[in-house]
């Protein structure tokens, strides 16, 4: 049951094969007896989950419901839950419980989804290995000795080890992308506005955008469906029709013109992974695609772009954490200063503060044109060279990540080579554009197999086009059925 | 030496909207602390500002009664720093791009000659919450309800010259903003107040001098006497061998001076950026032209008429334009009393805005009405009764809430006009005063006042004036 995609669970709950009940207590005796090893949740809701999985058998007895009703899922702990503890995997936090749920949460549970608990993430969404987390490192269940990428990591560990069926993300920089990549599932970042920001806790706002961590495509159009579309509460949430991902996903593959980005084949590209994504292009090619290169010489920028971009707004975001009103208050304050010093001293980690400073500094008067300026202007370089791509070719591709998982702590110590890891992913977030990673293979280290993503970015609002040609993909190969040794 | 000042304005005003400008919170005064605060005025994790669409259209008002550019696009800011009653730790506010700018307005000084004032620009932006030290012993209270207020900052130019012309001009935005009905201009409670940019220069040169920012203005007094002390400090600072240093002040109304509150070297980096959870506002032509579709008469254009139609004086237009209350009563007096609109101006700007000062009230709480006030002129203007008689009657009608010719009829205070009453009336004041007659037949001529006196005496003053000076005059003289 538990390695059943959303399609297949969704197909035997409304053929009565199974209740969500069952479904939800034998997922819930999976998280307790292999969640704690992999440390992919940090809040198990299992009386929630049980509540809903009842209430979602009862509305199925009737034939009621939509597809997703009584499909158990995970949100990452990112989004705000109506008295469930939400907490960001941050010190800050770790005592707060959000009076309401976040647009995402509501979407989903108002579909009859299950709630299995709040996974595991990098503090505030800030890294790429998930090793920021104040309640310690996510392991990834193809080699616990390696990450599982981040920051969405708890999510992507949670459903490649048959945890749950599906997870939500977010992706500023690559955080739904690269673990997907790392931990061989299909992970989607929708058009920046595409889904309501309402109750994600606020990263780097123009950049964060949620998503979600599945087995396959079809499951990713399915649960995209159910939490995309304009909200009123989120200003930068797009009022557009919402397409019918599901349906969409037959579009042939026939005439589809593929750009392979020349710059993503650079020296940093480990040539194993280089190689299993250039034999996905084959198979695209092999099945109907034009195959072209493209190149997008402003794309290299991209990390310092970022870099400068993400922590400025962080730097804002972040300020409310101030020990007044919610979250973490350090013992007897002397007086105000010492309030804030201490409270946000003790609570933000390590790469939290490196990068409240880093935006700081870069907003201050006379830096701020040297960065922050120069940045947004090469942030609109890279996206008129996206923009120039999709004048020839319907979507762009290139690997996800340069690397396969990487060892824990092999990259904590130097924030720079971590930041290395984000190259491919971040100049999706910069253009708003949405983009996909799906499974592509397996390289080999110290004798096991280690998943490799693939990245397909598209023009603005090209989900169903991203959705159909992975599942076509996903038709032709089965990389994407994998499933970590001893989580089978 | 000579000294010439130099002031600008930046005045707050709240905007009248019902809702909070990134919330749905109520913004009513007085509530009890935190009731009025929501999740998003509260700044919790993961909640998202949502632009009040009713606070740019009261800024459109603005902009297009001082003749300002309407920005087509502009930006709101995040404004960084921390502070317990700023609840996300940065203000959203306009800084690069405001949504009004150049704008101008004409004041009216006191030797009755006018002066544009420039605004540079008027911005929107959220208010904080307010810090509350008295009430708590050895701890701080904080009520957020007041926290994402709508405020519309206007910017003038430096166009001032003396603390009499920033009150002139700061009492003409008052006007402005409450004809426009955007602002209540409450200054008691915090609605309308301003910080005043004060520097002094040598008169001649062109360069400025260090400025001083005096902060939080909250009364027309305040801001004359808080600018009057500020130049007399910076002269004789300068005229003593002293450097003006640019500084925040805070004005203490008890000491009547104002003191430093912190340097340039400690003024904050607010480190301002575009806020990302805002789309850039638009405004089109169209939504321009639908606001300027609803814009009011003017005070100016109000006062322009009043001067053209009526043959009133600049300054008495300019009294009964200062609200639109005001303005609107003395039109509906006019119309009442189908003309004379010298006798409706002289009543309401006098016994009018008497008993409402006397009895602290707003026009439009008056306990006469303007019908009830045109009744009364009316038997003015048809010798039914005289002036004097008349401010009798006003008193009651003001006291009683009775109309005019009610009053008059139960009191019996009809003026005489029968020509023989006043007569015989004039025949036993003359009997009873002899001597006072010879006198007066003798050269006299100051003891017809006394006359006058003794026949109003004898009549209980009704006895319509103009015929008895007539009537006197002729029986006197013999």
């Amino acid at each position: 049951m538990h390695s059943l995609t959303v399609a297949e669970l969704a197909a035997g709950l409304r053929a009565h094969r199974f209740s969500s009940l069952e479904l939800t207590l034998h997922l819930l005796g999976r998280i307790e007896r292999l969640a704690p090893e992999l440390n992919a949740f940090i809040t198990v809701t299992a009386d929630r989950a049980l509540d809903d999985a009842r209430r979602a058998d009862e509305r199925l007895a009737k034939g009621e419901g939509g597809p997703l009703t009584g499909v158990p899922i995970a949100h990452k702990d990112i989004f705000c839950t109506d008295g469930i503890r939400t907490t960001c995997a941050s010190r800050m936090l770790s005592n707060f419980v959000a009076p309401y749920d976040a647009t995402v949460v509501e979407r989903w549970r108002a579909a009859g989804t299950v709630l299995l608990g709040k996974t595991n993430m990098d503090e505030f969404a800030m890294g790429s290995s998930n090793e920021t987390s104040h309640y310690g490192p996510v392991r990834n269940p193809w080699d616990p000795a390696r990450v599982p990428g981040g920051s969405s990591g708890g999510s992507a560990a949670a459903v490649a080890a048959c945890l749950a069926p599906a997870a939500s993300g977010t992706d500023t920089g690559g955080s739904i992308r690269q673990p997907a990549a790392l931990t061989n599932l299909t992970g989607i970042k929708p058009t920046y506005g595409r889904v309501s920001r309402y109750g994600m806790i606020a990263f780097a706002s123009s950049l964060d955008q949620a998503g979600v961590l599945t087995r396959t495509a079809e499951d990713a159009a399915l649960l995209l469906g159910a939490m995309a579309g304009f909200d009123p509460r989120d200003s930068t949430s797009v009022d557009a029709p919402v397409p019918d991902y599901l349906a969409e996903l037959a579009t042939p593959l026939a005439g589809l013109r593929v750009g392979v980005i020349r710059e993503f084949f650079d020296k940093g590209l480990e040539p194993g992974v280089g190689k299993l994504v250039q034999d996905a292009i084959e198979v695209l090619r092999a099945n109907g695609a034009t195959v072209r290169e493209v190149s997008l010489p402003a794309l290299p920028l991209s990390v310092p772009t970022y870099y400068v971009v993400a922590p400025a707004e962080c730097s804002s975001n972040l300020s409310r954490f101030d020990g007044v009103r919610f979250g973490h208050r350090c013992e007897s304050p002397r007086d105000l200063r010492d309030l804030y010093e201490r409270s946000r001293g003790e609570g933000f980690g390590d790469e939290v503060k490196r990068r409240i400073m880093t935006g700081t500094y870069v907003l201050s008067a006379g830096y701020y044109d040297a960065y922050y300026l120069k940045a947004q202007k090469v942030r609109q370089l890279i996206a008129a060279d996206f923009a120039r791509a999709f004048a020839e070719v319907d979507v762009v591709i290139g690997p996800t990540a340069p690397t396969p998982a990487f060892g824990l702590g092999a990259k904590t110590s130097d924030p720079i080579t971590m930041y290395l890891n984000d190259i491919y992913t971040i100049g999706a977030n910069l253009a708003g554009l949405p983009a996909i990673s799906i499974p592509c293979g397996f390289v080999s280290e110290d004798g096991r197999g280690l998943p490799v993503g693939l990245q397909l970015v598209g023009p603005h609002f090209s989900e169903s086009r991203l959705l159909s040609v992975s599942h076509h993909y996903q038709q032709l190969t089965d990389w994407h059925r994998r499933v970590p040794p001893g989580f089978e | 030496m000579e000294w010439e000042t130099v002031i600008g304005l930046e005045i707050h005003a709240q905007l009248a909207t019902r809702s909070k400008i990134f919330s749905a919170s109520a913004t009513a005064y007085g509530a009890a602390p935190n009731t009025q605060a929501n999740l998003v005025d509260l700044g919790y994790p993961g909640v998202l500002p949502v632009l009040n669409g009713e606070a740019v259209t009261m800024a459109v008002r603005f902009g297009l009664a001082t003749g300002a550019k309407i920005a087509r696009r502009s930006v709101f800011a995040r404004k960084n720093y921390f502070y317990p009653d700023l609840p996300k730790g940065y203000q959203i506010s306009q800084y690069e791009r405001p949504v009004v700018e150049d704008g101008s307005l004409e004041i009216l000084l006191e030797d009755g000659t006018r002066k544009i004032i420039g605004i540079t620009r008027a911005h929107l932006e959220e208010d904080a919450g307010k810090s509350l030290h008295e009430d708590f012993h050895g701890l701080s209270g904080i009520d957020l309800n007041r926290a994402g207020t709508p405020l519309l900052e206007i910017v003038s130019e430096p166009d001032l010259r003396s603390a009499k012309e920033a009150v002139a001009y700061m009492k003409k935005i008052h006007t402005l903003v409450r004809y426009l009905e955007i602002c209540d201009g409450n200054m008691q409670e915090g609605s309308f107040r301003c910080d005043a940019n004060v520097s002094v220069r040598p008169v001649g040169q062109a360069e400025l001098g260090t400025r001083a920012e005096i902060k939080n203005l909250n009364s027309f007094r305040f801001v004359e006497r808080a600018i009057n002390y500020e130049i007399e400090r910076q002269v004789a600072l300068i005229e003593g061998g002293g450097k003006v240093v640019q500084e925040t002040r805070l004005y203490d109304p008890d000491r009547g001076e104002t003191r430093s509150m912190r340097s340039k070297e400690e003024a904050n980096d607010y480190r301002y950026f575009p806020d990302p959870d805002l789309l850039p506002l638009a405004i089109d032509e169209a939504t321009i032209e639908a606001v300027r579709a609803t814009l009011p008469e003017l005070p100016d254009e109000k006062a322009a008429r009043f001067g053209r139609d009526h043959g009133l004086s600049a300054y008495d237009a300019g009294v009964l334009t200062a609200s639109r209350e005001l303005a609107g009563y003395y039109e509906s007096v006019v119309q009442g009393l189908g003309g004379n609109a010298k006798l409706a101006a002289n009543w309401v700007m006098g016994e009018l805005s008497g008993a409402l000062n006397r009895d602290g009230l707003d026009v439009a709480q008056s306990r006469v009405g303007a019908a009830a006030l045109a009744g009364l002129l009316a038997r003015i203007a048809d010798d039914t009764i005289s002036g004097k008689i008349a401010k009798e009657v006003f008193e009651s009608m003001w006291s009683e809430g009775r109309g005019a010719d009610e009053i008059i009829e139960a009191k019996g205070l009809k003026q005489i006009t029968d020509t023989s009453e006043i007569e015989r009336a004039i025949d036993e004041v003359m009997t009873r005063n002899p001597q006072q007659l010879a006198d007066y037949r003798a050269g006299k001529d100051k003891l017809f006042g006394f006359f006058v006196g003794q026949v109003m005496k004898a009549t209980q003053g009704k006895a319509n004036p103009v015929q008895l000076n007539e009537l006197l005059k002729r029986k006197l003289g013999g």
